[in-house]
């Protein structure tokens, strides 16, 4: 490739990642920006439920040591950092980074741009009042039968806001709710000038978010081809994109880092997660997965070219999380020999005992970890034979907390009353859980508002 | 003859809402005319029928040398509200490489196949 190319990092693939992975994108060869992303769908959920129990919380704590880590190329200005670990509270989340960079005494290097919108709660029901719908995108069925129980509602924002606010001169830009591969289309709009109708253009620089968005598990983690000869991931080489202002990238990481960047690698994460490959929805384009054309160039460096799109849908999707009841998971376990069978005569205890009780639950699931707990029956009839141990898992799902409340009194008796050598029974008192169900669902674009500033 | 699905593929997956996604990709560019033609939505829906509850879809990468398979229904209700240990579907992956897929021997595309795993 010719010309200049743009360098983003992808520093974090979920909340939890690894603490000094951005750090180490940032000390251990040029990169231009890192993108850190902090959401799934379940992330959601978990942080909408601390915002509920404590209004100053609802982002990705993590994300304010991780950018405190490459405070000083960011003073220098040769790195800028995007992230969506704004969560369900994007203002809370500028605010902690800059009070940890005042405290730092760089809260003069530091422009924080703040991307909001995407929070759709507080109009909700002038939206659907107006007659959005909201349609479960799987059942069909409206939001107006879960309206009374949700507890947050987040559109999926684009890369425009993003630019924007680089075009204000951020140089850390936190965001709620947006298309994680955003986090890297926006600094390829805002360096190279990419149009709004420029598809082609936006969904390479979609593919190219989409490869490191999961951090390391495009670079040699979590890869089923050739775990075993992994190199070194104990000092795992996080995935770099190298992109041209013709939307032609390689994907790399540095020298000397562990891992690897191969097709094998790289297949494996463009295929993560996808639905119908010729019609990857985002609020910046349609983008073809079919249309990607990747060369194994060896030596870590993986060439994609050639990749298509078309105009996004003019909707946008919305992550919206409901109350939908509570759960709880008993567990033990039970040594050799004959685990099996001990676990499923404490699982027919628990279910007579329950019986007594009068309790009956929306679901109820049992699994033994060591005997088909992952694959259920396609382990085949042997699973477990003769395992040394297995982990019985007892779960019940229902509305009414009491019932669950009072079905997690029932596993940690049968350390005394059940079948022998039982053990692992620390916290053998399931936890209830509240479930926040996930409603996907679809709007308008036009009646979402993004909003950019630069935090106070 | 018999083709272990694990000898010719590997694969990911992930999760959407209750659908996981399966994505398989042939270990040798060649072997993808394989899966193409033997790894049908019949062959998979019957495999992990007493795992999900909904339909499966299949989509064809056929310049990544990859399916992508489509599970609906598969995943206890979702993240969120599943009992599973795997909520999530990442080891639905592995779970698809159990298929072991029955190929007339006669097949040129298997010829390679058979080459390389005997």
């Amino acid at each position: 490739m010719n010309g200049r190319v743009v360098r983003i990092g992808g520093g974090s693939g979920m909340w939890g990642d690894d603490l000094d992975a951005p750090r180490r994108l940032v000390d251990g060869g040029p990169v231009d920006y890192v993108m850190l992303d902090f959401l799934a769908e379940v992330t959601m959920s978990v942080l909408q439920r601390q915002r509920t129990r404590d209004p100053s919380r609802g982002y990705a704590t993590d994300v304010v040591g991780m950018i405190e880590s490459v405070l000083p190329a960011l003073s220098w200005g040769t790195v800028k950092v995007l992230t969506n670990a704004g969560g369900v509270n994007p203002a809370a989340c500028a605010a902690a980074i800059a009070e940890m960079a005042a405290r730092a005494g760089k809260r003069q290097e530091l422009r924080i741009g703040l991307v909001t919108g995407d929070d759709l709660l507080p109009g909700l029901d002038a939206l659907l009042a107006a007659g959005h719908e909201f349609r479960h995108m799987e059942s069909g069925e409206p939001l107006a039968m879960v309206r009374d129980r949700v507890v947050a509602a987040n559109a999926y924002l684009g890369s425009a806001p993003l630019a924007d606010a680089l075009a204000l001169g951020a140089n850390v830009v936190v965001s709620g709710r947006c298309h994680d591969a955003a986090l890297a289309v926006a600094p390829l709009r805002h360096e190279f000038g990419w149009a709004p109708t420029d598809y082609d253009l936006l969904a390479a620089g979609t593919v190219a978010g989409h490869v490191i968005e999961c951090g390391a598990q495009s670079s040699g983690g979590n890869c089923l081809a050739d775990w075993r000869t992994m190199p070194d991931l104990a000092d795992v080489g996080y995935p770099i994109v190298e992109v041209s202002a013709d939307g032609r990238f390689v994907v790399t990481k540095h020298p000397g880092t562990g891992g690897r960047v191969s097709a094998a690698t790289v297949t494996e994460q463009l295929v993560y997660e996808i639905g119908d490959p010729r019609a990857y929805v985002t609020a910046d384009c349609v983008t073809d997965f079919t249309s990607i054309k990747l060369i194994d160039e060896r030596d870590d460096r993986v060439y994609i070219s050639g990749v298509r799109g078309g105009a996004p849908t003019g909707k946008l999707k919305v992550s919206i999380a409901y109350h939908d009841g509570y759960k709880a998971v008993g567990t033990l376990v039970y040594g050799w020999p004959d685990a099996v069978e001990k676990a499923r005569a404490a699982e027919r205890i628990v279910r007579a005992r329950l019986d007594r009780l009068g309790l009956a639950f929306e679901r109820v699931h049992v699994e033994l970890v060591g005997a088909g707990a992952t694959h259920g029956p396609l382990a085949g009839p042997d699973a477990g034979r003769d395992a040394p141990e297995v982990q019985f898992r007892f779960g019940v799902r229902d509305r009414d907390r009491a019932n669950v409340e009072r079905f997690t009194r029932e596993i940690a008796p049968l350390v005394l009353n059940g079948p022998p050598t039982v053990t692992g029974y620390f916290g053998a008192r399931a936890k209830v859980e509240e479930i926040l169900g996930y409603w996907p669902a679809l709007v308008d674009a036009a009646a979402v508002t993004p909003r950019v500033e630069l935090a106070p | 003859m018999n083709i272990p699905l694990a000898d010719i593929a590997h694969a990911r997956s992930g999760d959407k809402g209750d659908s996981a996604n399966v994505g398989v990709i042939a270990l040798r560019p060649e072997w993808y005319a394989v899966l193409e033609k033997y790894l049908t939505v019949d062959v998979v829906s019957a495999h992990f029928a007493p795992l999900i509850s909904g339909p499966v879809e299949r989509y064809d990468l056929p310049n990544l040398g990859a399916l992508n398979f489509v599970l609906h229904g598969a995943l206890d209700g979702g993240g969120t509200r599943s009992l599973r240990i795997d909520a999530q579907g990442k080891t639905l992956s592995t779970a698809m490489l159990r298929i072991v897929l029955d190929v007339p021997a006669s097949d040129p595309r298997v010829a390679s196949v058979r080459q390389a795993l005997r």
